[in-house]
């Protein structure tokens, strides 16, 4: 053990006959020795406790989406990855790796469950491989659990983390890039606009396309618009409110809004929850608001008599 | 800021250039509804386009006056209410009901000329 320490002020010196502390080794020390020993059995058995991973993904039948060969190489560099955060303690190797692998395999359709499961079995393969080599000693084995659970649990919980965080971007990326499309202000005519509406509107998207129509409006000097929602499946009071401002702001700029294309079921809740839309404008479908919307601004479609017909 | 008012032809063209404080509103009634009289005149078209807010009073007021200079005899149309004024407004549930509104200054002369005139033509 290490020597005792002088005392700062002579004159007031510990008492001979206290007991010495017992020498313990620091706890920190054992773990750290214990991890080395685990790294090593780990790095000797490689070949083995990979393929018997492997075995038991392909057994559990997860990963279905990857080749046997695929999961094999995959196994292989989260096998290294793993035993490197045991090594170094550090994780932010492995969260990078988790990352890269999220970004692969999320598109082939890997689901949550299997990347946890995977990592969960890792963690059996290699804890059983230590009960089998250590059984002779149970005091050791339980030491050399107490230094290697909380590092695999670390070391799970950093990759079902980091594969959901990836995937939660993808999923933000992708409602971005909906919402962007999803919101044209076309012009058909001369100050006739049409606004088709397809998916989900949620308050911040009936925000957002209150301001698109409106700046269509000003830029295309609008009178009439045609708003049509055939492609939204269901609305509530918030929704129809947004839709009632929508047009109350398109009046207030000198534009008639013109709603097509509710279908029975909607018309039926808005009468069922009291909404009132007696302000609005509704024509039953698409091509009979744009006539309307026609009429509006006084135009006319004459067909062609049979004769005079080109083609 | 005082809001100047201009004469053209039958109408009466407000055009206000700031934000306004209520008094300037009170002014702006005031001789809207006196010279609407003294002009003989049929429509009054009151340009907020400069406006980059608009508080419920201005909008009550401007609601308010619509309604007086209609019992004056004329029609009064607001033009130039900017996109995100008009979105605010909306939210604020302040929606100018029964006041006719228009894009711009020229299509409320449109707006103006079909309802005293019959027609977009009949204007001179």
């Amino acid at each position: 053990m290490t020597e005792k320490p002088r005392d700062p002020k002579p004159g007031r010196s510990m008492p001979e006959d206290q007991p010495k502390p017992p020498p313990v080794r620091p706890v920190a020390e054992d773990t750290a020795s214990r991890l080395r020993e685990l790294v090593a059995h780990l790095r000797q058995n490689r070949t083995q406790l990979r393929e018997e991973w492997a075995r038991r993904i392909t057994e559990a039948e997860l990963l279905t989406a990857m080749s046997k060969e695929e999961i094999f190489a995959e196994a292989t560099s989260v096998y290294d990855n793993y035993v490197e955060v045991l090594e170094s303690g550090s994780v932010e190797a492995l969260e990078a790796y988790a990352r890269n692998l999220s970004e692969r395999i999320i598109p082939r359709g890997v689901e949550t469950h299997e990347v946890v499961g995977i990592v969960l079995l890792l963690r059996d393969v290699l804890a059983r491989s230590l009960f089998g080599k250590y059984q002779a000693d149970f005091a050791l084995l339980n030491r050399v659990l107490d230094a290697y659970e909380p590092a695999a649990n670390r070391i799970a919980n950093t990759v079902a983390v980091g594969f959901v965080q990836e995937r939660e971007r993808m999923i933000r990326q992708f409602q971005e890039a909906i919402r962007e499309l999803s919101t044209p202000v076309l012009q058909v005519r001369e100050r006739l606009l049409i606004l088709p509406i397809i998916g989900l509107i949620d308050p911040q998207r009936a925000r957002q396309l209150t301001e698109q129509l409106l700046r269509g409006i000003r830029a295309n000097r609008a009178k009439v618009v045609v708003m049509d929602i055939t492609g939204v499946a269901a609305i509530d009071a918030a929704v129809a409110n947004g839709l009632v401002q929508m047009a109350d702001a398109s009046r207030l700029m000198g534009a008639t809004v013109i709603v097509t294309g509710l279908s029975s079921e909607i018309a039926q809740t808005l009468v069922t929850i009291g909404v009132d839309l007696s302000k609005m404008n509704t024509v039953g479908d698409l091509q009979g608001g744009i006539e309307e919307a026609e009429r509006l601004l006084g135009y006319k479609v004459i067909p062609q008599a049979p004769g005079e017909a080109r083609i | 800021m005082q809001v100047p008012i201009l004469k053209q032809g039958d109408y009466l063209i407000a055009s206000i250039q700031a934000a306004l404080t209520d008094a300037d509103l009170v002014e702006l009634r005031d001789e809207l509804t006196e010279r609407v009289g003294r002009f003989r005149s049929r429509g009054v078209i009151v340009d907020v386009t400069a406006l980059d807010v608009m508080d419920s009073y201005a909008v009550r007021m401007l609601r308010a006056v619509a309604h007086m200079l209609k019992l004056r005899g004329a029609e009064t149309v607001i033009v130039g209410i900017p996109p995100d004024v008009a979105f605010a407004m909306v939210q604020l549930g302040l929606t100018l009901e029964g006041v006719a509104t228009a894009l711009d200054l020229e299509e409320g002369l449109v707006y103006l000329d079909q309802k005293t005139k019959g027609g977009p033509r009949g204007i001179r």
